[in-house]
């Protein structure tokens, strides 16, 4: 198992690596954008996992409620966490291209706001989790937060379609039926979220497998002080 | 369920409005908030009727949370929940019944609280009073469901007092937003239209989605 995690770790950074080199010095600068376009390649992405990854949280946590399951309780926390650290990259990337091509930071349009309102729920997910030490109540109470939670990620993707917003519309051929974007660039997005997921992945199976033994250490410790 | 739902909601108000000690609080709270609002704007300005939603809802929310968080904790210093839940309540009923009563606690404060901010602040509250109402109602019943959900979820918490706003806030932005939008309308004597009917919509929705999800959801809060 290490070593398929590892040699998945080793495939993900030779891939971002083999990306890099196709972004910064193959693909041309953007007509319009010129050079920060290429933060693109991540910051699109970086959402992707992001969603996929409260999805699963999503769906583990309603699994874990439902059947009791320590083990799917686990890997949606996992999940979560890796999450809100994708979140962080979206948001920031997003950032920092808007500070190029809007000449601010931030502005409160709709996207950019449920972006930061998912951002704040996840992390009081984190937060409560940490509060409560009874190992079953922790499942059923943020089991059900997190369940809750889906509903800004939904909201956050949707934003572009319900509200005019600043942030930019589709453009990837699947939401707009394609002509948005040269297929090149196109391709690369894709490309690029493959080993960020693969990443994803092994971050998320290494801290489902702290999270276990965590769990597994604080009940022989309550079995100790029980006798 | 529904004779359940009625007696808790009957029992709830009945146990706030012998001591009214958190409504009390709340309808206080309100009251001081709107006179900071005094100093964080220049109350003579036309200005004020834009932002009068966005300032009027804060308040709502605000002292909302603060009803919010005595009504699970109510039940903590006999240990009742248990002995409801033991009397085979069912979650469901419970939920609604105290939503139904955090409905009318808020409600009362907002009743209160908009008359004064009216008055204060030189806005005429009345030009468009059943949107007013819609708004109130719908947005009211949005923060508590959710309200009660979480307080049913943090009752057990140490920093219970600081984790269901911390919560609950970000979880109805979207009815805050699409309330703080309506009111502003209806305090400027509009009536949605066009591209305001998707307030409207978000308003209406998120009540449906949240109150099912809820209801669905409180058996595993409540029972292990």
């Amino acid at each position: 198992m290490n070593k398929i995690l590892a040699s998945l770790a080793v495939v993900s950074a030779l891939w971002i690596v083999r990306n890099l080199y196709v972004i910064f010095l193959q693909l041309p600068d953007e007509a319009d954008q010129g050079a920060i376009y290429r933060i693109m390649f991540f910051h699109i992405p970086s959402w992707f996992v992001c969603f996929a990854l409260f999805l699963t949280s999503g769906v583990l946590s309603a699994y874990a409620i439902g059947k009791r399951n320590f083990h799917a309780d686990s890997l949606a926390v996992a999940a979560t966490e890796v999450g809100l650290v994708f979140t962080s990259i979206g948001l920031v990337t997003g950032m920092i291209w808007a500070r190029i091509i809007w000449g601010i930071w931030w502005t409160w349009d709709a996207r950019l706001t449920w972006a930061f309102i998912t951002f704040l729920i996840y992390a009081g997910y984190l937060m409560m989790r940490r509060m409560i030490e009874e190992p079953a109540e922790r499942m059923r109470v943020t089991g059900v937060l997190s369940v809750f939670a889906f509903a800004s990620v939904v909201i956050t993707y949707k934003a572009i379609d319900w509200w005019r917003t600043q942030h930019p519309q589709p453009v990837l051929s699947i939401r707009t039926g394609g002509g948005n974007m040269d297929p090149a660039m196109e391709a690369m997005l894709y490309s690029n979220f493959v080993p960020l997921l693969l990443f994803a992945i092994v971050l998320v199976v290494l801290r489902y497998r702290q999270e276990n033994n965590s769990r597994e250490i604080e009940g022989l410790r309550r079995l100790a002080y029980s006798h | 369920m529904l004779r359940q739902t009625l007696a808790i909601f009957v029992k709830d108000l009945r146990m706030e409005f012998r001591g009214k000690e958190a409504l009390n609080a709340a309808i206080a709270f309100s009251l001081v908030v709107l006179i900071l609002f005094s100093f964080a704007i220049d109350p003579s300005v036309e200005d004020l009727k834009a932002m009068s939603g966005g300032l009027l809802w804060i308040l709502f929310a605000f002292s909302g949370v603060l009803l919010l968080n005595r009504s699970f904790s109510r039940e903590q210093a006999n240990d009742t929940l248990e002995v409801l839940l033991s009397l085979r309540v069912s979650p469901s009923a419970l939920l609604l019944g105290k939503s139904l009563a955090n409905l009318v606690f808020i409600l009362l404060v907002e009743l209160i609280a908009l008359p004064v901010f009216g008055v204060l602040y030189n806005v005429n509250i009345l030009q468009q009073p059943l949107w007013l109402l819609f708004t109130m109602l719908l947005a009211t019943w949005a923060i508590a469901i959710i309200g009660t959900v979480f307080a049913a979820m943090t009752v057990n918490l140490r920093l219970r007092e600081l984790m269901l706003p911390v919560i609950v806030y970000p979880m109805i932005i979207p009815a805050l937003a699409a309330a703080i939008q309506l009111t502003t309308l209806a305090l400027n004597n509009e009536v949605p239209t066009g591209d305001n009917l998707i307030w409207v919509r978000l308003l209406v929705g998120f009540d449906i989605i949240f109150t099912a999800l809820a209801l669905g959801l409180i058996d595993i809060v409540l029972v292990d």
